[in-house]
């Protein structure tokens, strides 16, 4: 878990520097400080659950097990990223790992996630569908007819809320007046658990309740994860306007990786060294997939109109 | 085309049985195909069209398979969107076109993008099946045919039969296809009947019928304006116009040739849609003949669409908007004399 979250904060440090230094378009949304949520969830499922994400997606992807290499490459805007230089950061998916895909529109992955966990119950697998989703979210229609829909029939899905306390600048408090986003799943009569989310174990520890209750047919729980996203909403946000710095270096003191890694060096767990040891491991991957990516073909205009149908005409 | 041989002495059903049949069948054949929706169970007899008869749907196939959803649109489009990518075929009934727009982030955005944004990842074949059209004084909301609003946004199929026969073969394809496919029902046409083999047959998509054979002026249609062109033909015929009808049947896919082929030999255009005239179907037909082949026309192209107001209630202002036979044959007429 150490070694995701660590990969998850070099790629995303990495992709942000290439972004600012002009190497990569588009846009990015950073889950720098959130490392713990989408690792504490994803050590619970097998390869053959599946996840829906969010724009801030990028960390659920790595601990998915998405390739760096063909996620690089996608943000390169290459032929041999994971979605061939059609999705970007933005709308990444690798079907092959049961990551089933990132939306650009906020909550609009929620209802796939309920889609699977019919089709998983309808199959009769064990397998359980996630919807990874933000505070902002939990205000969408999408996330209540969703919660309701899987609820009433009982599927095999978790909904982990992301709360980073942010809708892009809006501040969680001043759009939802219940103290817990989680005290929404009494609305739908399932069951509602609040972790810190800047705590891996913690959030390992709620995930693995609500993912095992999936799995054994029970129906599925809103797991709210509190935690909290260091950089802007996107590159180049301008987030002193509507938050402190000592707010966020009050976060930034309650690091997920920091924490884990200050704990088991207590605990007698692991030493100072094999953790230096996997920052450089770590490191060395991240740049290795950066050589991939510029080395990686960019794609044919042509191939702008592949894709659209499964059938040949667009 | 080779429905008409086919079509030879069958026996006769209703387009809403010819719909429901195809359904059956395909989920007779294929144990992922199911159906979602609202009151689709019992209400009715079964549906809220009573396309799904409980004796064929809910006590055939059971609850599993014949899903009543909560009045949720987002969530179970979206949930059909997610269950397609996973390996089944849903089939997702929305009553009125009109209602999809609590839902089009998961119709547009969603459904109809997944595969291109992920680079060919993923299928989404998943059938959504809806009611369109005027004439029951439903006003502004249960009203709409909205068609177009599909074929403009890419990664959508668009299909919209006429005859009963068409419903059969074109929803059997949209079953079987891999691709998400938007399927329109008039309602008007639910109780019209014709020949309908009683075996499954498949439809192709991207083939424009020739609905009746004409020389002298082109009209392309969908849905009930085939058969009121049809009947506005007859009329013409009396007065010496003699009316070549053809129905593309699938907007997207779209058979281009076809109607361009037919201008070919007549040189005379008129489009009969019960859409909205501004940026739709008709206004599509149109561009394409003019683009490709606009050497071919003896005159203007006419458009006889709703014109740009929302449907009204009053049966008398309702009939002022909706393409009539009258308006067909006017139009008809004007090209001929252009």
């Amino acid at each position: 878990m150490y070694r995701q979250m660590v990969t998850i904060r070099t790629f995303e440090r990495k992709v942000n520097e290439l972004f600012k230094n002009g190497t990569l378009v588009g846009d990015l949304h950073l889950s720098i400080g959130e490392e713990a949520v989408s690792v504490g969830v994803c050590s619970n499922l097998r390869k053959v659950d599946t996840i829906n994400v969010t724009h801030r997606g990028h960390g659920h992807c790595i601990a998915k097990g998405v390739d760096l290499n063909r996620m690089m490459a996608e943000f390169f805007a290459k032929r041999n990223g994971i979605c061939k230089g059609k999705g970007g950061s933005m709308h990444i998916a690798d079907l092959s790992v049961g990551m089933l895909g990132a939306s650009g529109i906020v909550g609009g992955g929620i209802p796939h996630a309920v889609g699977a966990a019919l089709a998983f119950k309808m199959k009769k697998t064990d397998q359980v569908a996630v919807a990874f989703f933000g505070d902002g979210a939990s205000n969408q229609g999408a996330f209540h007819e969703s919660v309701n829909l899987a609820a009433i029939w009982s599927l095999p899905v978790v909904f982990v809320c992301e709360n980073n306390q942010f809708a892009e600048a809006t501040r969680v408090s001043t759009v939802v007046l219940v103290k817990n986003i989680a005290d929404r799943a009494a609305a739908y009569g399932i069951p509602g658990m609040v972790v810190d989310g800047m705590n891996v174990l913690s959030v390992y520890k709620g995930a693995k309740e609500a993912v095992e209750r999936a799995r054994e047919g029970k129906g599925p729980t809103l797991l709210e994860c509190k935690t909290y996203r260091y950089e802007g909403h996107e590159i180049g946000d301008p987030w002193e306007l509507y938050r402190s710095k000592t707010e966020v270096e009050t976060w930034e003191g309650k690091d997920p990786i920091d924490t884990l890694r200050r704990t088991m060096i207590d605990g007698k767990l692991a030493s100072e060294l094999q953790f230096d040891a996997v920052n450089r491991d770590v490191a060395n991957l991240i740049d290795s997939a950066v050589e991939f990516a510029k080395a990686s073909p960019s794609p044919e205009p042509r191939e702008a109109f592949e894709d659209v149908f499964v059938s040949p005409y667009y | 085309m080779g429905s008409k041989v086919m079509t030879q002495g069958s026996r006769e059903i209703t387009f809403k049985e010819a719909v429901g049949e195809a359904m059956a069948q395909e989920m007779e054949r294929d144990g992922r195909v199911f159906l979602m929706g609202e009151d689709l169970q019992v209400f009715y007899g079964g549906g809220p069209m009573g396309v799904t008869p409980a004796e064929k749907f809910f006590k055939r196939f059971g609850p599993e398979r014949v899903r009543d959803t909560p009045i949720s649109e987002t969530a179970f489009i979206g949930a059909g969107v997610g269950a397609a990518i996973c390996g089944m075929k849903p089939i997702v009934e929305l009553m009125f076109v009109d209602f999809f727009g609590v839902a089009m982030d998961q119709i547009y955005n969603q459904a109809a993008k997944i595969r291109y944004m992920f680079g060919g990842q993923g299928k989404v074949p998943m059938v959504l099946r809806t009611t369109i059209g005027a004439g029951f004084s439903f006003a502004a909301h249960h009203s709409q045919s909205l068609y177009s609003i599909f074929m403009h946004v890419p990664g959508l199929k668009v299909v919209v039969p006429s005859t009963p026969y068409d419903a059969k073969g074109l929803l059997i394809s949209a079953i079987r296809d891999e691709d998400p496919v938007m399927f329109f029902e008039h309602k008007g046409l639910y109780p019209t009947k014709g020949p309908v083999p009683e075996a499954e047959y498949a439809i192709p998509f991207g083939q424009t019928e020739i609905k009746r054979k004409g020389k002298d002026v082109t009209i392309v249609a969908t849905a009930m304006m085939v058969q009121k062109s049809l009947k506005a033909a007859e009329q013409l015929q009396s007065e010496g116009i003699n009316v070549e009808i053809l129905d593309p049947r699938t907007l997207v896919p779209l058979d281009k040739k076809t109607i361009i082929e037919s201008v070919k030999k007549t040189s005379r255009l008129v489009i009969v849609d019960e859409d909205y005239e501004r940026c739709g179907f008709a206004s599509e037909i149109s561009a394409i003949v003019a683009d490709e082949a606009f050497d071919l026309l003896d005159g203007p192209i006419k458009r006889v669409a709703t014109p740009n107001v929302p449907i009204p209630f009053a049966p008398v202002l309702e009939k002022a908007v909706i393409p009539s036979e009258d308006k067909i044959v006017e139009a008809v007429k004007q090209v001929v004399r252009a």
